[in-house]
């Protein structure tokens, strides 16, 4: 018996008429849209300042207190610019690729639970729907790069192509770990069976394989550093998005930072926890004190922690050439995303994880 | 070895060279006609072992009509150099190109072409390479004039 | 005979396999971030795997060597600064050198002393930037900040004695522009205890990185043959295994008098290039060190300044070993104060064309590790 969302406790309150639930429909939307822009512009400005630490230097500093504003004047200063289209570029696609990229990302986003009564769409498919629209990425990319007519940006476009496709075949590998293990695609059950535990330790070694292939499959899904050719500066001048200014190549910038959060999100649901607090089996006076801290703060520290290290990653490593790159994918990480799934099959059906016999029964 | 033994050698290998004079560096004159054979043997005897052309360029001389080339060699291996002083009348000048010998003199006699107006013969690509490819003249002549150039008023 | 560029620039299509394909050309255009300079590549490429390189040289071409026949001997050392504008100081030592022996001008003991060190605090500074640029061409972008952040304190101690930044002027026939100021000595001092740790550092973060050492490693070899035939010298000369530096088989200014090593490279791929360089700046410490404690005593200048030169008629050349390769000067002298032509034979202009034989064959990213590890500065191509 899963605790109602947030909409069923007003609904129950109010009443069930149509009218509230289109009032409650359009509201869960508005909100998930506005969470979505903050989320970009609180993302963007935490990136500047954290590369900017990790360069000794400080970073925005100005517009606002330590450049807490930096965001708004950005995002001021690109609804400004003249949009530009090249003159034989293919305008319908060309304003078709940042909506594209722009729109599965706010639909991967949604999907996804802050806490367990901020849910907007808890379907019985919920990692298999998450897995599929953010396939629908890479339809941006390669419209935007095609569209463009500049060769640089079709090469930048191949290669992300080529890239994400093969990614996707190990994140969807180390997320069946995970299904395995939980015995159901359904996101709000995935994380309550991690109240015994998290599934990064509870699982012994499997957990931290898994969550080791879906940090690298994750970081090549979204393009960035180490895997990030395919807007490589120093070798495409922005590869796919070099022709895009404006409100387009804000659209394209705001979806890079979305997915970022969107996988950090993922691994911290599948892997952390999600919204549950740190629990020990059924130790539950240590388990009540976790409790006292508020399941949204628990899912925004987790997937913070992520978006942390995804950052670290970004600005301490050079980038992967393209050949090294599909070598990774197809000759490392996808037969270790076998074999793991392969000992993870024996382990789920002897129990041989921690906390295997709990009362919940996964 | 040293620079006395080198003139003494290439002296000896052809009864038309002889000495400039007026250089830090030994410099040695050689008649067009007879360089191909002076750089091959520049190249192969194993005496001189000059492996390492540093440097091509040319000098003009309007007064006396002709175009000075010089080749400056080095020998990674001994040490030493020796400079070659080509001269080609200044209406035709045409060298036989030495790339095939030194692979880098193809860009230093595409300067040369550039700035002075030398014809290589036998160069596998011979255009100009610091200036636009229809640029008339050859800007390091003496008489060089262009109507970007100006005339310095002291 | 004579073509243009167009005759150069002919798609072929290839049909060496079931499904035929096209070869296209791409232009990494004069504006590109990676190019270190206004340098246009023209690229052929099948795929992603590049067949051949045109390199278009003249975009930065302000035509110096003219320029130097009007401006007289003084007044010429002020261009060189401006050709390979990191290593500004070693190009006017150069230029001075050459005129001093021309026209038999003496130098003392604290100015040729003076000129190693500085010359030796330009070799790491240029380093510093050029490993800062490597890192970024490659995708790492911290190490730019770090190389900057450290080529600043050498930067401020120029500031502090030579009065410029990056075209620095400061070596004139005769001696020095200006005696060094009274902190000098306690400042390089503290740069080197500051400098000698962070290579430890800086290896952790670059050199020992696993995806460096792939892309390095491999990459653009050129054997001991090549690289002499391409013409290629200093540090690129040197990882291919060839021990040819001037400051051991020719030694100018105090070189003959400190100790220190050359590293030789093996294989002749980017990464013993990029491993020469680095070993290359710790020699360098070395021999600042044993030089910054005993600086002689005595002028700076042994000739009265603005004195006039006239070396006497002649062609005279000198060349020494600069942080990217050897940088040589000819001066044809008629007698008078104006030379009648100079020539400079600057290191980057022979280094360049290895690329076109060495880098077909290989992918993109090959190509932008190759033009990093070879080092250049486009103003040293174009003069």
């Amino acid at each position: 018996m899963s605790t109602p969302s947030i909409s069923q406790d007003i609904m129950t309150n109010l009443g069930n008429s149509p009218g509230i639930s289109l009032a409650l429909f359009l509201g869960g939307l508005i909100g998930a849209v506005a969470f979505m822009a903050i989320a970009g512009l609180i993302l963007i400005y935490a990136e500047r300042k954290i590369c900017a630490h990790f360069q000794c230097r400080l970073g925005p500093m100005r517009v606002g207190w330590h450049g807490i504003l930096q965001s708004v004047a950005d995002t001021i200063k690109l609804l400004m610019k003249e949009d530009i289209v090249p003159y034989a570029a293919d305008k319908f696609m060309h304003a078709l690729a940042p909506i594209v990229a722009l729109a599965a990302a706010l639909m991967t986003l949604i999907a996804i639970p802050m806490s367990a009564k901020i849910t907007l769409a808890d379907s019985n498919i919920g990692v298999l729907y998450i897995s599929a629209i953010s396939g629908i990425g890479v339809l941006g990319i390669l419209l935007g790069g095609w569209s463009s007519n500049n060769k640089w940006s079709m090469l930048g476009a191949m290669r992300a192509g080529a890239q994400i496709i093969s990614y996707e075949l190990s994140a969807t590998l180390s997320i069946l770990a995970i299904v395995m293990l939980s015995g159901s695609l359904k996101i709000s059950t995935i994380i309550q069976s991690q109240e015994a535990g998290w599934w990064i330790w509870r699982a012994p070694v499997v957990g931290l394989v898994a969550f080791l292939s879906f940090l690298i499959s994750s970081t090549a899904e979204v393009n960035r550093t180490p895997f990030d050719l395919a807007e490589g500066e120093s070798e495409l001048a922005a590869g796919f998005h070099t022709e895009y200014s404006g409100m387009r190549f804000a659209f394209f910038f705001l979806a890079e930072y979305l997915n970022l959060f969107i996988v950090s999100a993922l691994g911290a649901t599948l892997f952390l926890g999600g919204w549950m607090p740190f629990h020990l089996g059924e130790w539950t006076m240590f388990n009540q004190i976790m409790d006292l801290i508020p399941q949204s703060i628990w899912f925004l520290g987790k997937t913070s922690f992520m978006i942390f290290v995804s950052m670290w990653f970004r600005w301490t490593f050079p980038r992967l050439r393209v050949d090294q790159l599909m070598k990774l994918e197809w000759k490392v990480l996808l037969p270790i995303g076998f074999v793991n799934l392969l000992l993870c099959a024996f382990m789920t059906l002897f129990g041989f994880y921690f906390f295997s016999t709990t009362t919940r029964g996964f | 070895m040293t620079p006395e033994e080198l003139q003494g050698i290439i002296l000896g290998l052809d009864s038309e060279l002889s000495l400039r004079e007026a250089s830090s560096v030994l410099m040695i004159k050689v008649p067009a006609s007879s360089l191909m054979k002076i750089m091959v043997s520049l190249k192969e005897d194993p005496r001189f072992a000059f492996d390492q052309l540093q440097y091509h360029t040319a000098l003009d001389w309007p007064a006396e009509d002709r175009i000075e080339c010089l080749y400056h060699f080095c020998s990674t291996q001994f040490h030493h150099e020796l400079m070659i002083s080509v001269s080609l009348p200044r209406t035709n000048p045409v060298l036989p190109s030495v790339s095939h010998l030194w692979p880098i003199a193809e860009w230093q006699e595409r300067e040369v072409y550039d700035m002075f107006g030398v014809i290589y013969e036998n160069h596998p690509d011979l255009r100009r390479i610091l200036l636009d490819d229809d640029w008339k003249g050859f800007p390091l002549r003496k008489d060089y004039k262009d109507e970007f150039m100006l005339e310095r008023p002291w | 005979m004579v073509k243009t560029l167009e005759d150069r620039i002919n798609p072929s299509s290839t049909n060496d396999s079931v499904l035929s394909t096209q070869e296209y050309f791409v232009n990494m255009g004069p504006q590109h971030p990676s190019t270190h300079g206004v340098l246009r590549l023209v690229l052929k490429l099948d795929g992603e795997t590049v067949r051949e390189v045109i390199p278009v040289l003249g975009y930065i071409h302000r035509g110096m060597e003219k320029k130097a026949e009007t401006i007289g001997y003084r007044q010429q050392i002020h261009l060189t600064d401006r050709l390979d504008y990191l290593c500004s100081v070693m190009n006017n030592w150069v230029s001075a050198e050459v005129v001093e022996k021309a026209a038999k001008i003496e130098s003392n003991e604290r100015i040729q002393t003076i000129r190693t060190i500085v010359a030796e605090l330009q070799r790491i500074q240029s380093h510093l930037l050029w490993w800062g640029v490597f890192g970024m061409d490659l995708g790492a972008f911290t190490p730019f900040l770090y190389g900057f952040r450290d080529r600043e304190k050498i930067t401020k101690i120029f500031e502090d004695t030579i009065g410029a930044r990056l075209t620095m002027n400061y070596i004139q026939p005769g001696g020095l522009m200006y005696d060094i100021h009274p902190d000098f000595v306690k400042d390089v001092k503290s740069f080197l205890t500051y400098i000698k740790p962070l290579f430890a550092e800086y290896d952790g973060l670059v050199t020992g990185n696993i995806i460096i050492q792939e892309r390095l490693r491999n990459v653009g070899i050129m054997d001991a043959k090549t690289a002499i035939a391409l013409g290629t010298t200093g540090p690129v000369l040197r990882a291919s295994g060839v021990a040819h530096d001037l400051r051991k088989i020719k030694p100018y200014g105090v070189y003959s008098k400190v100790d220190f090593a050359i590293p030789i490279g093996t294989v002749g791929d980017c990464w013993d290039r990029y491993a020469v360089r680095m070993l290359e700046m710790r020699e360098s410490v070395k021999i600042v060190e044993q030089l910054i404690d005993n600086v002689p005593e005595g002028k700076h200048l042994t000739m009265k300044a603005g004195a006039k030169i006239r070396p006497p008629a002649g062609v005279y050349y000198e060349e020494m070993e600069t942080a990217r390769g050897i940088f040589g000067v000819m001066i044809n002298s008629d007698g008078t104060e104006k030379p009648s032509r100079v020539y400079y034979r600057t290191p980057n202009f022979h280094n360049i064309w290895s690329i076109t034989k060495i880098s077909p064959g290989g992918r993109i990213g090959d190509l932008v590790a190759i033009m990093s590890s070879l080092d250049i500065v486009v103003p040293d191509m174009d003069r």
